[in-house]
């Protein structure tokens, strides 16, 4: 029938379109790259099995001066504007660390911090790291701290608690009442940039950019400020559903309602059609 | 003076004060509209019904949205997305609406020149519709920068910009426009007086003179047939209803309408929940930066085509910087519209594109050509897409320049 | 026969339509309702513990002011208003006159909320006693949580006082 030859064609030049305006567009201005690793291959993996009263000897003489470990009642050694200052940046708290960071990646960030997280053309001889380097101790040694690290968690953390330690040093989400550890005059000191709110970065971003992104930072952004922190796959999904709750609560709603309306025009469409064709059938 | 009686009802009552029955006879059931017509000339309802979802859900929107740098930004994202009942679907549909009104638009535009309603009579209704788009890309632009996105705010610098190219008083009208050197908070209350008060005002008036238009030379028929309306409709009315050429607007035409309507809104609505992305670009979700401007930058799809043309022009020609001539030749894509019933040189001949030997290869060229523009001002300008891109402007402007002589020898062939 | 058949799908189609527009009307409706944080915002708690006699607070309840006045010795009680926690009588009552909504001042003189815009009296347990005003000031929904009070909870005392009135 005409109409629908008609409607073809129309069908035809808006999806050709489409396509060139979205996926392929697109497609040329973000070239494809490699998933996310979350095996960390370029940090050795740590075969010893760790000590946990050992970890806990170096943990208390090596650690405690700049990290607190609130789950276990130490508190920071001194206050997020006092720490900014003298860092540069506020430390993490410990408390989950062993738990959402990988042990691999641990293990690596305590020998080498500035390899780790891959800012070694941010950080240097010129410019020292806020961390140091462990690279003093054994490889026993390092082993021992990343057990002890596992061992004191005893609940997993929540969504938020994953954000609040490996992201909330940093970035602020506004929108859950979060402002970041760090005062973001003190972040443009030390990376130079200053760590963007990320309220609604889950929209500009979207999960499956933000999954290879917080996995390496610099496989998306060259001369990208932020650090990769070494979450593991399991904690950075609850890092991204963190922020889809706060940047995107309505999404279940909206997939919900958006059924419902679609059933009630394509009934509404149905009956339409029915009484044109009742009206039609008098005139045609 | 109306010699006022005893009224026999309620519509009576009315009759005898408003003449509500003669009013529905003109506008409704005696308004004669062709009866060989496919579903494209249901894109006028379709569009006033995206119109109408656009200033409902505006109005909502507008209770809680705040024309302030400081707030703009939170008051969508925050308030009316999270926290407002039903505020993320107004929003969704305001943007997908916007979108989709363009989409129509198109549809409605190549319609209108491939039956060839710009001419014989019908030059007022094109260049009422002619002004409509640039009413609504008005609407749709300053529209878009109220959220106070990365898009929103850098759109509107480029843009704003571009006025630059007047000779003189570039520069000063530029600050005039803005209100500020750069775009600043003052230039976001003025857009947004234009896009919530003016403009829609403007529309409506010239929507007004765009149906009134339609009138006095009717309404166009797929074979571009001059039809006696005074003839038909009395054999409607004498109940000869097959034998008519004819229908009346209100049940017959706007029964279609409704049935083309439904389909488009059942489509509408998967987008506004599932697929908005085209429509709410991901970039306009991070709050402007003026210190930022974001790697990929450009316009919505349906400027696509006119920014292409204004970017094209990449290199000089004969000693005239690529950006002014590129500016000449984005001005001249925009008013070349309005003129199109006056460069066709065989203007009292009517015929659908297919029934033209040379107009119906002008007219395929012209979609496909837009088409290209389309997709390359979306592209990355470097390279061979640099080269396409120049291309397709020069194609754009040669086929306007050739209009007038393939009419002209069309005029020719045709018996008058 | 074929009129008829006509009018039952029209009417249907009128039908399903009025549906949705009521649907979208509730929708529309539910986007003027106060929002959460509108909503959240209409409880604020209050500690009166430190309170001296004949010391009256103002505070801000659902944008309104709300004069909390710990009775002196000297003040009479009124047990069907009084908030009594312990051995502290407490006058707690929506700072508006409720003739016409300006906000009386207290005088610690004479022991009244004098209301600047028509004269207005009203006594220290919040009673008119002079001019324009129809009723005694109004007594917002509270509890008792300790020495401390939450306005916009309705507590057993509340509920007790409006029974009375």
């Amino acid at each position: 029938m005409r109409e629908i030859k008609i409607l073809a064609i129309v069908i035809f030049f808006t999806a050709v379109t489409y396509w060139g305006v979205e996926p392929y567009a697109h497609s040329q201005m973000h070239p494809h790259v490699a998933p996310a690793d979350f095996s960390f291959k370029d940090m050795p993996s740590i075969a010893l099995n760790g000590n946990i009263d050992n970890g806990k000897t170096l943990v208390e003489a090596n650690c405690m001066a700049c990290h607190s470990i609130k789950s276990l009642g130490f508190e920071s050694p001194m206050s997020n504007d006092d720490a900014a200052s003298a860092y540069g940046v506020v430390p993490p708290d410990l408390s989950h660390a062993g738990a959402i960071y990988d042990k691999n990646y641990l293990a690596g960030f305590l020998k080498d911090p500035v390899s780790a997280t891959k800012l070694s053309h941010k950080f240097g001889d010129a410019k020292p790291y806020a961390m140091p380097s462990y690279s003093f101790l054994s490889e026993q040694e390092i082993a021992d701290i990343v057990a002890y690290l596992k061992n004191i968690v005893a609940t997993k953390p929540t969504d938020k608690m994953v954000f609040e330690e490996a992201c909330g040093r940093c970035h602020s989400m506004k929108y859950d009442g979060f402002k970041a550890q760090t005062p973001s005059t003190f972040m443009k000191n030390y990376l130079g940039a200053e760590a963007p709110d990320l309220s609604m970065m889950i929209r500009s971003k979207k999960a499956e950019y933000l999954t290879i992104f917080i996995n390496e930072p610099l496989k998306m952004v060259e001369g990208i400020a932020m650090p990769r922190v070494g979450l593991t796959a399991a904690s950075q999904e609850q890092v991204i559903a963190y922020m889809e709750h706060v940047g995107d609560r309505k999404k279940a709603e909206r997939e919900d309602l958006g059924l419902k309306l679609i059933g009630f025009m394509a009934i509404f469409t149905l009956i339409a059609y029915a009484w044109k064709v009742r009206i039609w059938k008098e005139v045609a | 003076m109306a010699e006022i009686r005893k009224s026999e009802g309620f519509i009576d009552w009315l009759d005898q004060r408003l003449a509500v029955k003669a009013f529905m006879r003109v506008m409704m059931t005696e308004y004669w509209i062709p009866k060989n017509i496919n579903f494209l000339w249901a894109m006028g309802v379709v569009l006033v019904v995206l119109f109408g979802v656009l200033l409902v859900t505006g109005l909502l929107l507008l209770m809680y949205y705040k024309p302030d740098i400081n707030l703009a930004f939170d008051s969508v994202n925050y308030t009316i997305m999270q926290e407002v009942e039903y505020g993320w679907l107004w929003r969704h549909m305001h943007g997908v609406a916007a979108s989709a009104t363009f989409l129509i638009i198109y549809i409605h535009l190549f319609t209108g020149i491939y039956y060839g309603s710009y001419k014989k009579g019908r030059e007022m209704i094109w260049i009422t519709g002619m002004v409509l788009f640039i009413a609504f890309s008005a609407e749709a632009f300053s529209g878009y920068m109220l959220p106070w996105g990365q898009m929103s705010y850098w759109a509107a610098q480029v843009i704003t910009n571009l006025f630059s190219g007047i000779p003189v008083i570039g520069d000063a009208v530029v600050i005039w426009i803005r209100g500020d050197y750069v775009v600043a908070d003052a230039t976001l209350t003025r857009f947004f007086m234009l896009h919530v008060v003016l403009l829609p005002l403007v529309i409506v008036l010239v929507i007004a003179v765009h149906f009134y238009s339609l009138r006095f030379p009717h309404v166009n028929n797929e074979y571009s047939e001059e039809l006696d309306f005074e003839k038909e409709a009395e054999k409607y009315l004498d109940g000869r209803k097959k034998e008519s050429k004819v229908v009346p607007f209100w049940p017959v035409f706007l029964s279609k309408d409704f049935f083309v309507v439904g389909f488009f809104m059942t489509f509408f609505f998967f987008l506004c929940c599932y697929h908005f992305d085209f429509a709410m670009d991901p970039i306009n979700f991070e709050p402007a930066n003026s210190m930022k401007t974001p790697a990929h930058i450009y316009p919505e799809w349906y400027f696509l085509w006119n920014y292409e043309v204004l970017r094209g022009f990449f290199f000089d020609i004969a000693g005239i910087a690529a950006m002014d001539i590129g500016l000449i030749a984005f001005v001249i894509a925009n008013m070349v519209f309005f003129v199109l019933p006056f460069l066709d040189r065989n203007p009292m001949n009517t015929a659908p594109a297919h029934k033209r030997p040379l107009f119906k290869y002008w007219f395929w060229i012209l979609v496909a050509d837009m088409i290209v523009l389309t997709v390359y001002g979306k592209l990355p300008p470097t390279g061979v897409n640099a080269w396409v891109g120049f291309f397709a402007a020069i194609l754009f402007l040669g086929l306007f320049i050739a209009l007038p002589f393939i009419t002209k020898k069309e005029a020719k062939g045709d018996v008058q | 026969m074929a009129q008829t058949r006509r009018d039952f799908i029209g009417m249907a189609l009128g039908g399903i339509t009025a549906v949705g527009g009521v649907y979208a009307l509730g929708a529309m409706k539910k986007s003027w309702d106060p929002l959460p944080s509108v909503q959240s915002a209409g409880f604020v708690t209050v500690d009166v513990s430190s309170m001296n006699e004949a010391e009256v607070r103002t505070i801000q309840w659902r944008g309104k002011p709300v004069f909390i006045l710990r009775k002196s010795a000297d003040m009479p009680k009124n047990p069907a208003r009084d908030i009594t926690i312990g051995e502290k009588n407490f006058v707690v009552v929506i700072g508006l006159c409720t003739h016409l909504g300006c906000i009386p001042s207290w005088a610690p003189a004479t022991k009244q909320f004098k209301c600047a815009c028509h004269g207005g009296e009203f006594d220290a347990s919040g009673i008119n006693t002079f001019g324009p005003p129809p009723r005694p000031l109004d007594i917002p929904p509270f509890k008792v949580s300790g020495e401390s009070l939450v306005l916009g909870e309705e507590g057993e005392e509340y509920k007790k006082m409006m029974k009375k009135a």
